[in-house]
């Protein structure tokens, strides 16, 4: 189900108005050779080393390692946020970023954050319509009535004239991939979204997640240190060395969709984790050892 | 407990098949805000607190009287007691024109409160811009925050002699004084209050298409509002702090004035009488500023209440 | 974190603060600095219209320079500072045992606190005349008015700091087996040193402001009389040596607040 079948109607034309129609070709990613070297106060920190990925559009990209490792840092270059030091990214063929020049963050690739990042002053609604109205594709009272529709069909309505204070963790995580979605993005990033949650308001809002992939088929570049997060929602599993960041190891992920949690305990899951838990390990015994302090 | 939605959603619901609801669902019925003040009041009375502080007041209120007119302890002897203070303060024909029935008392009043106002609202209007200015726009501060931070640690009664030369007449320099110390500390709190800001709320908001425009009315001003009102509810105070000496060294009208002039010449009760009217309207200005907060800031209010 | 600074302290140092001087930050500041004192300057010497009335920059030097060597000027500091020294450290010795107890002990505090409430909004310098009435002596009664400033200040910033001491703390030293003194002496006490030097911090800033105040009005000496004076002795330069004095007096006492508060914090430096 693309979005406008979803909302069908109205509301579908209201969110046909809101995206920039994308075809599902749109949203490949090229990470080429890419390096990134921060320097602060002088100790020069090896971020992401000659890291090579392609990512084919529509694709689910999980990015796997140990805390610190590099993989936000690496998000964060293809969100616009800082620089490479070297390499080049692309996206759909177009340079994003290389030693000379960033392109500026934009909606074309919206990032969920770990900690989240809900404007605490802005209603749910508030939050959900601002991307469409101050990039003005759409009226204030147009946007109002797309939010309500998104939010009823994402399971979220009732909620919309509350402030993120006073709904629950999960609740903000799906608010905040609905704001995403308004926006019809080419890419999803999401950096490490799941972490701060129990392992079962987890489990449900990973199966959410899938669902939303399943009907708009967005390219995802998703970050994670749980190995079996990453096999639940990936098609692609790239496993990360510990800083700086390589890739160490790719495991194709064959578990048809759409998936659900029964998923966790088939044959396909027990062997395509045996098959990537020992370079997981590996690389977390090289991170610990580095006492790795976590990036927050 | 929150309606647990997502469990539906577990069941191999499809999202859509939810329960039906209105495309525009009505906002929820708030309490109003006076049944929440009742109920608070009724919870806290079953409490110790009220009860003790009430004991505290009154016991510090009864030694006050004993100490100065009943047993005149020896340090005592020129204070003013209570029973003085309120036979002046509500009286019809009070010795010294100073009661709650007498048109002078609101004259001083007014002339503070006037001044009041006038300092702060210039200090609001120029400091909070400012300092998200100054927060928003580093080159800017670069160049405007040696010259904050140079010029701050003087206390600001020590620019009153300048301040007279400046302008001349009593009523501008008081203000002057006054609003210079507001000024300092609400464009400092502004200035903290958006570099408190969270990173992470920048980049979102690029994310989602934001100009440099949209970042500043939509998260730096939000952002910043409560250590603005803070700093408001600061500086208000250190205003009336800054006043009252104006006043005194150099006033005409007001409260300040009338406590100097009533020491100097002997009419001890209206001292006490002016002393407390400050602390009531410092108190209520205070209030004032909190109330407005509160409307205001409505995410942090249901943040604490929920 | 890296090498170099075990090596040789002050060489980093150096090289760091002319690093910082080098930067473009640095270079902003030190101009906006220079056009204002050149506004100042030249404002005063043609009548632009607030700034006529006071003296150039060039005129405060010299009176600056003159009072460098005046025995008086430095006994003007001496003064301020004893009086602040006094008031201050009187409310800290009133100030920080009170407190503590206020936030330790619920029923103490719901008596005093209320007391607290009413009598803080009442600006401290509006108790000038009050106090002289008490205080036998000028001097006392200053003294008194700056314990005051500060003392309401302490009080609620320590009751502020000890109700917010995280309960896991304390719950954590009764499961470890602590005695309600060592509870206070080794949770309560550091817990509340932080608020203790926001407490020390504010406090000094208030007690000069009234001491100036007060030797404006009714002092003999110190650095406020010594403003108010040239004022009144039309020594316009000396007005704003006062000025810059006492803002430097101020500075000079924050600092060693702040150099006190992070010795008795150092958990609080992050790294």
């Amino acid at each position: 189900m693309i979005l406008s079948q979803i909302l069908g109607g109205n509301g579908g034309a209201l969110v046909e108005k809101a995206a920039n129609f994308s075809e599902a070709t749109a949203g490949k990613i090229s990470i080429r050779d890419v390096s990134i070297i921060y320097d602060p106060e002088g100790a020069r920190i090896v971020a992401v080393d000659g890291c090579s990925l392609e990512i084919p559009a529509g694709e689910f990209c999980v990015i796997v390692g140990p805390s610190g490792c590099g993989k936000t840092t690496l998000l964060n270059a293809i969100a616009g946020f800082h620089g490479v030091s070297s390499g080049e990214i692309y996206m759909d063929d177009q340079l994003l970023c290389s030693p000379e020049m960033t392109t500026a963050p934009g909606a074309d690739r919206i990032v969920v954050f770990q900690n989240g990042a809900l404007f605490p002053w802005k209603t749910v609604l508030d939050n959900v319509t601002f991307g469409p109205v101050i990039q003005g594709r759409m009226t204030s009272k147009e946007a109002r009535e797309a939010g309500h529709e998104l939010l009823l069909q994402m399971g979220l309505s009732g909620i919309s004239h509350r402030y993120p204070s006073e709904i629950s963790g999960g609740m903000r995580r799906r608010v905040e991939i609905a704001r995403a979605m308004m926006n019809d993005p080419k890419v999803l990033l999401l950096d490490e979204p799941f972490r701060a949650m129990d392992a079962l308001t987890k489990t449900v809002i990973q199966k959410y997640l899938l669902d939303v992939y399943d009907a708009s088929h967005k390219t995802v570049f998703f970050i994670t240190h749980n190995l079996e997060e990453a096999i639940f929602l990936g098609t692609r599993v790239i496993v990360v060395t510990s800083r700086p960041a390589r890739v160490k190891k790719v495991i194709n992920i064959n578990i048809p969709r759409p998936r659900d949690f029964r998923v966790l305990s088939s044959e396909y899951y027990r062997n395509l984790k045996e098959e990537a838990l020992e370079a997981v390990h590996e690389e977390a015994q090289k991170a610990f050892e580095a006492g790795e302090r976590e990036r927050a | 407990m929150e309606p647990d939605e997502l469990s539906k959603s577990v069941e191999g619901q499809s999202l859509a098949e939810q329960g039906a609801q209105p495309t525009l669902p009505e906002e929820e019925r708030e309490p109003l805000t006076w049944e929440i003040m009742l109920s608070r009041i009724k919870y806290a009375l079953r409490t110790s607190a009220p009860y003790l502080g009430a004991l505290g007041l009154l016991s510090t209120l009864l030694a006050y009287w004993l100490l100065t007119e009943v047993i005149k302890a020896p340090l005592f002897e020129k204070v003013p007691g209570p029973v003085a203070v309120a036979s002046e303060w509500f009286s019809h024909h009070p010795m010294f024109r100073i009661s709650i029935y007498s048109g002078i008392y609101y004259k001083h009043i007014w002339a503070s409160c006037w001044r009041i106002i006038q300092a702060f609202l210039l200090a609001t209007v120029l400091g909070v811009p400012l300092g998200l200015f100054m927060g928003w726009k580093k080159v800017f501060k670069d160049y405007t925050f040696p010259l904050f931070e140079l010029t701050r640690p003087i206390p600001m009664l020590a620019w009153v002699p300048l301040a007279i030369l400046m302008f001349p007449g009593y009523e501008a320099s008081v203000i002057y004084v006054t609003f210079l110390g507001a000024f300092f500390v609400t464009t400092l709190n502004t200035l903290l209050g958006v570099e408190s800001i969270d990173e992470v709320y920048f980049r979102a908001a690029l994310c989602l298409g934001s100009r440099p425009r949209h970042i500043f009315f939509h998260v730096i001003v939000p952002g910043a509002l409560p250590f603005i009102f803070t700093g408001l509810q600061i500086s208000m105070g250190y205003s009336w702090f800054c006043l009252v000496a104006g006043e005194m060294i150099a006033g005409k009208y007001g409260l300040g004035y009338l406590i100097w002039n009533a020491y100097m010449e002997f009419q001890e009760p209206v001292l006490i009488i002016a002393m407390i009217t400050l602390g009531f309207l410092g108190w209520f200005s205070s209030a004032l500023i909190r109330m407005v907060a509160r409307r205001l800031m409505q995410w942090q209010v249901r943040e604490i209440a929920g | 974190m890296s090498a170099p600074l075990k090596n040789s302290k002050n060489g980093v140092l150096g090289k760091k603060v002319k690093g910082f001087l080098a930067t473009k930050s640095a270079c902003r500041g030190i101009f906006s600095i220079v056009v204002a004192l050149l506004i100042w300057e030249f404002g005063t010497r043609y009548g632009l219209p607030i700034l006529n009335a006071i003296p150039p920059p060039s005129a405060v030097l010299v009176s600056f320079k003159e009072s460098f060597v005046d025995p008086w000027y430095w006994g003007s500091w001496e003064s301020s500072f004893i009086r602040i020294g006094l008031g201050f450290i009187f409310a800290q010795i009133i100030g920080i045992p009170l407190g503590l107890l206020m936030g330790s002990s619920r029923y103490f505090r719901e008596l005093s606190l209320p007391v607290f409430e009413v009598l803080r909004p009442i600006p401290p310098l509006a108790w000038v005349p009050a106090s002289a009435l008490f205080w036998p002596t000028p001097e006392e009664s200053i003294v008194f008015v700056t314990f005051l400033g500060a003392f309401f200040v302490t009080i609620l910033n320590i009751v502020g700091g000890a109700r917010s001491i995280d309960a896991r703390y304390v719950r954590a030293a009764v499961s470890l087996g602590s005695s309600r003194k060592d509870i206070f002496w080794r949770i309560i006490l550091p817990g509340t040193l932080p608020s203790i030097i926001v407490a020390m911090t504010v406090g000094i800033g208030i007690c000069w402001n009234t001491v100036v105040a007060a030797e404006m009005l009714a002092g003999h000496s110190g650095l406020g009389f010594l403003t108010w004076r040239a004022y009144v002795t039309f020594s316009y330069p000396l007005i704003v040596v006062g000025m810059i004095s006492i803002g430097i007096a101020g500075y000079i006492s924050s600092a060693i607040i702040r150099l006190l508060g992070s010795r008795m914090t150092p958990w609080l430096k992050t790294s």
